[in-house]
């Protein structure tokens, strides 16, 4: 038998899986999410634009919960954080979370949707630098 | 019976397939076995073929086992397992070889079989998934319930009591259970790793074995007559 633990097998196997050029994303950032979508034989971007209101699991089980509104409509949606089809993660703003799983923003409405931004990370330049495409 | 080898269930994981579809996998630490011995028809009525994978101290083991494996030439093995192989394809087989899992790499799909996780003393709706009874409508204390079991004269002739094998609460799981026609995803030799689709009986380190599909399931004929005819 394999000298190597079974855990230690597993990650061995994931580790060429999982992403290295991953920003640091946390609960309550902004984030762009540029989705590869195949129509036929041509491949698209197209960017999710959203709020990360919740992260869970590990390593490649890593899942990222984004929540975005559409014609005043919340849409939410689940992304492995090192599916390849994802393209690109993009951090767009920081804000100010409190808890680590932000639901309680579904029950907003208005004004009080929005974070506080954060003050340290990225400062007010570093949002203004990757200005936010709409998608 | 095909070709069987023995491993180790070591945990699940995902793997991202083509076009980035997300992939259960199971990971299996197959082999490498040793073909302990041969069963001909002459001295044992039937052929088949012994393999025994796993490593055992020999403080443990008993002078017979290891005399049993020596005779294969290797050190005592954990488990021993037999698959039924026709007498013409006995001479593919020499005591002593080695099987590891290239032997699986032109396979599609493999049956696992493991010894189910044991769930102890269950009810009658976690296993046998009985629907119980109302929750409501004058329903009290029984709502978990089998209801009636038949008369005492009615499974089966007349008297004698119920019909054997009636469904009731019971000892449930720590079973031998086998799990057909999986998809191998990918196989690794150098480690001896096989990645099959889905989970497979038992819990993370117990003992499975892995053979080559014998009957598959019919979407999965289906899949591969399609396949065919492409």
């Amino acid at each position: 038998m394999a000298a190597k633990s079974a855990v230690e097998i597993i990650e061995g196997l994931n580790s060429d899986q999982l992403k290295t050029d991953l920003p640091v994303i946390e609960v309550g950032d902004t984030v762009n999410v540029h989705g590869r979508i195949v129509e036929g034989d041509k491949e698209r971007i197209q960017i999710f634009q959203g709020i990360v209101i919740s992260l869970s699991g590990r390593g490649v089980n890593r899942m990222i919960q984004v929540r975005r509104i559409v014609e005043d409509m919340g849409v939410e949606r689940i992304f492995p954080l090192h599916s390849p089809r994802v393209a690109k993660w993009e951090v767009i703003r920081k804000a100010d979370a409190r808890r680590a799983k932000l639901y309680y923003l579904r029950d907003r409405v208005g004004k009080s949707r929005r974070l506080r931004d954060k003050r340290r990370g990225l400062g007010k330049a570093g949002v203004g630098g990757a200005a936010p495409a709409k998608g | 019976m095909a070709l069987t080898l023995l491993g180790k269930k070591l945990g699940m994981t995902r793997i991202f397939g083509e076009g980035g579809a997300s992939i259960p996998v199971t990971v299996i630490e197959c082999g490498p076995c040793v073909v302990t011995q041969l069963r001909t028809k002459e001295n044992d009525g039937y052929t088949a073929v012994q393999i025994g994978w796993g490593e055992k101290k020999v403080r443990r083991a008993t002078i017979p086992q290891i005399g049993h494996d020596a005779k294969a030439g290797t050190t005592p093995k954990r488990v021993h397992r037999e698959f039924k192989v026709d007498a013409k394809k006995l001479g593919e087989f020499t005591v002593g070889q080695e099987i590891t899992v290239e032997a699986l790499s032109d396979q599609k799909y493999v049956d696992v079989t493991g010894r189910s996780k044991g769930k102890g003393f269950q009810g009658v709706m976690k296993r046998w998934n009985f629907k119980g009874m109302f929750a409501s409508h004058g329903t009290e204390r029984k709502h978990r319930s089998p209801g009636s079991i038949g008369g005492l004269c009615s499974n089966r002739g007349f008297g004698g009591g119920l019909k054997k094998g009636k469904r009731m609460a019971g000892h449930m799981g720590d079973d031998r259970v086998t799990v057909r026609s999986l998809d191998v995803v990918r196989i690794d030799a150098k480690q001896n790793l096989i990645l099959v689709k889905g989970p497979v009986p038992g819990a993370n380190n117990g003992v499975v074995a892995v053979r080559v599909s014998t009957r598959l399931n019919r979407s999965k004929q289906k899949k591969l007559a399609e396949a065919k005819a492409k």
